[in-house]
């Protein structure tokens, strides 16, 4: 018993090592998409991996790379499965990610939204606490709401004149 | 002293040099294809798997559609930044089909065409690209030609704000899978939805010309507003199960959020009459216009020359 439970929190920490093929600075464990992982009796590992949006063209390579790495780390029988539910949020990238976004010149995401009922249209200005991840200045501006992965959006600093990206709050 | 440096062979100074170790980390021809892998795609209770999967094909069919046309605006939109949007709107619109396709050939693997013994192609990738214009379910604004961009901006507000209000209802189906697609399509479509009410008033209160052009897309593609709403038969039988929504019962919300537009951009509802079908028959029933069968031409032709190739 306390054998496998090494060998699962072993499996673990493999699988939360692993980065995530777009934003390499993070690890999938430090995005969120890395759900659960659990080893059965005979050594046979699973893997469960959230997408974080419905078309994230990443998650063939993210299982690829799961299933390297254990390979690797001496787990031979690799299984890697997709939890569609809950829906991924960008609450759970965790504190270490978002200090390793504004690292790499990312902003990270501020709270995501909650609704009790319908989503409320907005014809407004987008509303966020943003500031440049590269000076630090609170006076940017949004150039898109969609930017160059489906998680991001494209804003720019108006002090230090640098664009940057903000992974946007779903 | 001068120092010289020299490359070794194995010095890693090129970019491309990197490639070409450790392949290992590349993707190419994995097996790790079933965007449903270990998911339950158990049919629940009292529901007819037929049913279920001609429905996945109905709400697959739109996103799919309609995301290869908006991905024939890549590289032609007024500018980069909207350009990066429309394919990234294209984007989650594949996402979701992919993932409503499958859950289409797990529900009833009869509905996928017969391919050639041995033919790699995945369930979802047969549905897409096997299958011809009558076979597709998906309502007719999802196919009607591109036009400007005035016309792309009225099509993807008048379809994310019937979707969105179709996928709120859907979060609550006793199908886990349908359930999973509609919430976390409802945060995707709300980005959309807002990127096309802004640029619809953006539009509405530009020049004369933007305005004169996005009432003439307005009046082009409303006709197309209620179809979106009135329910086939398979609607109505998989909302009486509980695992769909009959999408006449989305109206009221979806003609509010539109109102709101409208309202905001100084823009009167067009007065004119629904697209009619054949026989009242329309893209649900598979009667689509002239344009699916060409999109589709173009869509398929690849996958269809080789129903044995592997990418």
């Amino acid at each position: 018993m306390t054998v496998l439970t090494t060998r699962a929190d072993d499996a673990r920490a493999v699988a939360a090592e692993v980065t995530d093929p777009e934003l390499p600075m993070l690890t999938l464990a430090d995005l969120g998409v890395l759900r659960d992982v659990t080893v059965d009796d005979t050594g046979a590992v699973e893997v469960a991996i959230t997408p974080t949006y419905s078309g994230c063209p990443a998650m063939a390579t993210m299982r690829d790379d799961l299933v390297r790495s254990l390979n690797e780390a001496g787990f031979s029988d690799v299984r890697v499965k997709v939890a569609l539910e809950p829906a991924w949020t960008t609450d759970w990238i965790s504190a270490q990610g978002r200090a390793a976004l504004a690292e790499a010149g990312i902003s990270a995401p501020g709270t995501a939204p909650t609704h009790s009922g319908p989503v409320p249209l907005t014809l407004g200005p987008v509303r966020r606490h943003v500031t440049c991840p590269r000076c630090g200045s609170a006076d940017v501006d949004l150039t898109s709401e969609f930017g160059s992965t489906a998680c991001k959006a494209l804003y720019r600093c108006l002090s230090c004149l640098e664009p940057f990206d903000h992974v946007k709050e779903i | 002293m001068t120092e010289i440096h020299t490359h070794a062979p194995d010095d890693h100074d090129s970019a491309y040099d990197g490639l070409l170790v450790n392949d290992a980390h590349w993707a190419f021809g994995t097996d790790f294809e079933d965007p449903l892998a270990g998911v339950d795609t158990t049919v629940p209770d009292g529901v007819d798997a037929t049913a279920l999967a001609t429905y996945c094909l109905m709400l697959g069919d739109d996103a799919l559609v309609l995301s290869q046309r908006l991905s024939e605006w890549c590289s032609r939109a007024p500018d980069l930044e909207e350009d990066i949007a429309l394919a990234n709107i294209a984007l989650d619109l594949l996402g979701q089909a992919r993932l409503l396709l499958a859950r289409a050939a797990a529900a009833d693997p009869s509905v996928v065409p017969a391919l050639p013994e041995g033919s790699p192609v995945p369930a979802e990738d047969a549905l897409a690209f096997f299958r011809d214009a009558d076979a597709f379910r998906n309502v007719r604004l999802a196919e009607v030609p591109n036009g400007d961009f005035a016309d792309v901006v009225v099509r993807v507000l008048l379809f994310s704000t019937w979707r969105l209000a179709l996928f709120e209802r859907l979060a609550a189906s006793r199908d886990a899978v349908l359930a999973a697609v509609a919430a976390k399509g409802v945060k995707e479509l709300a980005y959309h939805r807002d990127f096309a009410g802004r640029w619809f008033v953006t539009l509405a209160g530009g020049t004369d010309e933007s305005r004169r052009r996005l009432l003439a897309a307005l009046d082009a593609l409303y006709p197309m507003w209620p179809e979106l709403f009135s329910a086939h038969p398979v609607e109505q039988d998989v909302a009486g199960a509980g695992v769909g929504v009959d999408p006449s019962t989305a109206a009221d919300s979806a003609n509010a959020v539109l109102d709101q537009v409208l309202a905001a951009a100084a823009v009167a509802r067009p007065d004119r009459a629904a697209l009619a079908g054949v026989r009242g028959r329309t893209g649900r029933h598979g009667f689509h216009t002239e344009a699916l069968s060409r999109m589709l031409a173009e869509m398929q032709v690849v996958a269809r020359a080789h129903p044995l190739g592997r990418w």
